[in-house]
């Protein structure tokens, strides 16, 4: 249950990323766009580095470059100059602009700055400038991906005439999630504005040229007529209201809202689609009816090799509640869900998740990090982690296997490809965890089945 | 050139199309997307190595949390150094200060894992705030009783260059600390090499073969306490141009330790770096030892690296790394295994090292600094690049054009110093250059079109 977690002061091994990460990469999502942050030049870089080493991709995020006396004298002036050649060098269609812990702090008001340099320098027209707050000191990444995405569809959607198109917010998902996903809701012959949506920005394929800015991305026209969709689906139970960009359109043009968990699994998954049944008027593809088929035939065929398994999962909250979902239903244990995000909906998301499913409770515990997960793991012997990789010195110290899904994956190929939704990504995650059972036990046996 | 902003073009140089000059080492152009970090950065990488001190960085979660385990800097024992530790600040921090948090959280881990000594890093807000890092610092070491020493190392402070002299300053105050008797007259410490793969292990072999002791590595696989007795020692000899230059200036002040700049990649470099040392101690029997020693590597690593150069000889390389120390050994590498160097740039060069490269380069080899990813990927498709050598922001530039590229930053698994390092660096190029994917890219993809017509 939900006893209190070990209290420290200090941070060890953060399980979170900062707000501005999440930032870049909605940004990035959107054709034409550069994300651009608002502050010291290392930011920027550490953030490209980090991500480059998931993706394997570039990502140019541009910066303002403080340097000493603009921390001083405010930072104006290298805004206005950053913007400037980021407009001369990448003609990008828009630029989203975050602000940093640094600027936060000394206060630069950046609305005022864009509006400033609008008049200064936009006369004869330029890039859409979105901007977001994004200081690190209050929440994670997940705070600032959704509020980059708020801030693009409070900035640029306009009253539209109302047309067939369906919102999705989907989340952080991964490249491969989002392909997916798009082709799910063409197959249910609906048309929809998905956003983000980085899948080829983020995973495109080898070139020639080095494109400035790369093909893809949600388009900005498609955006603006959010307002006159006929719905919105927006994935995230720990999302709160003022990050959701689907209470925007709500409140602001009366888009008709559905509030869904991500659809990891079977039950989420089902959820999802019941809401495009409703909305297409469609009954589910064939393809669809045939891949759940699928997975449950081998859930059965499996199931023996999963069952009573114990798995701790650390990570995004809403991913976190995803996969613990599809846990109880093949029968794992979760023994402990932890995540360095305190969104306030972690334990009570987890604990529907479960419900009804024979488990037991599994510790649920916001705000944490890896050296207090280590701690817990020590006496919940658990038989595997599922989180991103940076879990792997406490699988490797357990002796136990790390499965890996989401972000980052920074030691292993494919983190872009790895699939969690739907009932195709149930499938590929029941494979990857029963995989990692059977593979402990035949290379922990002395016998050396061939057969398992 | 096109793919460069007005701004830039002085920081852009052509070897012998006009006479030298260049303009460096100064901030980052706003909006030009830089390969360069911070001040934060600097310090950063130049301590991370020290693996018996705690490394608390103070301010909010991300500076941590993107350099956690981040180099591969190896060490023979205690591995503190690998943990990410933070005192993740929050908004109530921000604005009642953070002191009393960075204060619980010292000691919080101070108990919890007995470092020998704890650095503490300044971000950029605990610079506005005005947190009085020196006391808290001041306070804990008197409580605990050892070393608490704090690294100003505010991100907007300038370039990573800054960053590497709070580094030095911080270590500063721990040499001097410890006691030297014992320590041969022969002896001399390692600087600026990060034991990135265990590079300095191989380095500390030569050196002792030649009957050199080595007192402290600074910093890879570096111990508080032999630092503290660093300056015990005869010599500094001292890697990398930036990093720990300051700190052998620093001895050379506090103590008259005289410093040799050397430099461990490149068999040619890395053998006149042994024979430096040799000769420095005017040591006959030192000096016959290391020609000895440098005709068993050589005899070692040749054969093998000859067959490379056969199959790579007239291929171009481009480099771009951090420091531009590591480019002169570089352009020398590519010429022992038969290749061209044609475009080269650094993050932190000044003019000495841009101007030397310009000497020893050939001519139009484009020399750069502080480069970005639009004029980098421009400069590899212009002179039609075989292989890019630098670190992980510039490898997605190269693979997405499909050209080869080789990790020479401190992230790499590969021990690429020292004679035997060489051998890995002919190997870790001739495995990338010469693999067959090349052949399906979209800039060769009209020959494999015209294999599979015929």
């Amino acid at each position: 249950m939900t006893k209190m977690p070990p209290q420290y002061v200090s941070t060890t091994n953060a399980c979170k990323l900062c707000k501005p990460l999440g930032a870049s990469l909605a940004f990035r999502g959107v054709e034409g766009a550069v994300p651009f942050l608002h502050g010291s030049q290392g930011c920027a870089t550490y953030m490209r580095r980090y991500i480059i080493s998931h993706f394997n991709e570039p990502i140019d995020i541009a910066s303002s470059s403080l340097g000493e006396k603009n921390a001083v004298y405010g930072g104006g002036a290298n805004l206005k100059l950053g913007l400037k050649n980021v407009t001369e060098k990448y003609h990008p269609a828009l630029i989203g602009i975050a602000t940093t812990c640094l600027t936060e702090t000394i206060g630069d008001d950046v609305k005022r700055l864009l509006f400033e340099y609008r008049q200064e320098f936009m006369q004869d027209g330029g890039p859409l400038l979105v901007q977001v707050s994004t200081p690190s000191y209050s929440g994670t990444h997940m705070e600032g991906f959704h509020a980059a995405v708020r801030g693009l569809v409070e900035q640029l959607t306009v009253a539209a005439e109302s047309n067939p198109t369906v919102n999705i917010l989907p989340g952080f998902l991964s490249a491969a999630d989002l392909r997916s996903l798009k082709e799910i809701v063409a197959d249910c012959g609906l048309t929809a504005t998905v956003l983000p949506d980085f899948s080829e920005t983020l995973d495109g394929p080898a070139l020639r040229d080095y494109p400035l800015i790369p093909k893809g991305g949600t388009k900005i026209s498609d955006i603006r007529a959010m307002g006159g969709a006929k719905a919105t689906v927006e994935f995230g139970h720990t999302l709160p209201d003022q990050l959701s960009g689907g209470k925007y359109l709500e409140k602001s043009y009366g888009v008709e809202l559905h509030r869904l968990g991500m659809p990891v699994g079977i039950r989420e998954t089902d959820r999802f689609f019941e809401v495009l049944r409703s909305l297409s008027g469609n009954p589910m593809p064939e393809k669809y009816a045939l891949a759940r088929g699928r997975l449950v035939d081998s859930l059965v065929d499996g199931h023996k090799y999963v069952f009573g398994k114990r798995a701790i999962v650390y990570g995004e909250e809403d991913l976190v509640i995803g996969l613990t979902s599809f846990l109880a239903e093949i029968g794992v244990q979760p023994v402990l869900c932890a995540s360095g995000g305190t969104s306030g909906g972690f334990v009570k998301a987890i604990e529907k998740a479960v419900e009804g499913f024979g488990v037991e409770m599994p510790r649920i515990h916001e705000g944490m990090d890896f050296y207090e997960i280590g701690e817990l793991a020590a006496e919940l012997k658990p038989d595997f982690f599922l989180g991103h990789s940076k879990g792997y010195p406490l699988a490797r110290g357990l002796g136990i296997p790390l499965i890996r899904v989401g972000f980052p994956i920074h030691d292993r190929v494919g983190g872009q490809r790895l699939l969690h939704i739907g009932y195709h990504g149930a499938q590929q995650l029941f494979d990857l965890i029963a995989n990692a059972m059977i593979a402990a036990k035949q290379d922990g046996s002395e016998v050396g089945y061939s057969y398992m | 050139m096109e793919a460069a902003l007005q701004e830039r073009q002085d920081s852009i140089h052509r070897t012998g199309e006009a006479p030298f000059a260049m303009e460096c080492n100064k901030d980052s152009l706003a909006g030009a997307v830089s390969q360069r970090a911070c001040v934060f950065c600097g310090s950063r990488v130049v301590l991370y190595p020290i693996a018996d001190a705690l490394h608390l960085v103070h301010g909010p979660i991300g500076c941590a949390v993107y350099t956690w385990d981040i180099r591969g800097a190896l060490s023979s024992g205690p591995e503190l150094h690998r943990l990410s530790f933070s005192t993740d600040m929050q908004e109530t921090d921000v604005i009642f200060g953070g002191e009393k948090k960075l204060y619980n959280a010292l000691v919080e881990l101070i108990d919890r894992h007995s470092p020998k000594a704890a650095f503490v890093y300044s971000t950029c807000i605990v610079g506005i705030i005005g947190d009085d890092m020196q006391a808290v610092c001041r306070r804990v070491a008197e409580e605990k009783g050892i070393p608490v020493l704090p690294v100003q190392s505010e991100g907007f402070k300038g370039n990573k260059r800054e960053g590497y002299k709070a580094a030095c300053n911080a270590m500063r105050q721990l040499v001097g600390m410890g006691d030297i008797s014992g320590i041969s007259k022969y002896s001399l410490n390692i600087l600026g090499d990060f034991n990135l793969a265990g590079e300095i292990w191989l380095i500390r072999d030569y050196f002792t073969r030649m009957g050199v002791e080595v007192v402290a590595n600074i910093t890879g696989d570096g111990r508080v306490g032999d630092i503290q007795r660093a300056h015990g020692a005869a010599l500094n000899v001292v890697q990398c141009s930036g990093s720990t230059m300051d700190l052998a200036r620093m001895m050379k002040e506090d103590y008259s330790i005289p410093s040799l700049r050397v430099s461990y990649f490149g068999v040619e470099d890395m053998a006149e770096s042994l024979y430096a040392v040799a000769a420095f101690f005017k040591d006959e029997e030192m000096m016959r030892r290391t020609r000895e020693l440098v005709k068993e590597e050589l005899s070692l690593i040749m054969p093998e690296i000859m067959k490379y150069r056969q199959a790579l000889a007239g291929k171009r390389a481009a480099i771009y790394v951090g420091g531009a120390f590591k480019a002169f050994s570089l352009v020398k590498a590519f010429r022992t295994i038969g290749m061209q160097v044609v475009m080269v740039g650094s993050q932190t060069g000044t003019p000495e090292d841009y101007a030397e490269l310009a000497e020893i380069t050939d001519p139009g080899t484009i020399i750069v600094d502080d480069s970005n990813p639009l004029e980098l990927s421009a400069f590899l498709q212009e002179k039609e690049v075989d292989i890019f050598v630098g670190g992980v922001k510039e490898r997605p530039i190269a693979y997405k054009l499909g050209v080869a590229f080789c990790d020479h930053n401190h992230e790499r698994k590969e021990m690429l110093a020292g004679f035997a390092g060489m051998l890995n660096f002919a190997r870790e190029v001739y495995s990338s250059v010469m693999s067959p994917v090349w052949r399906f890219v979209p800039r060769k993809a009209e020959t494999v079109q015209e294999e599979i017509n015929d």
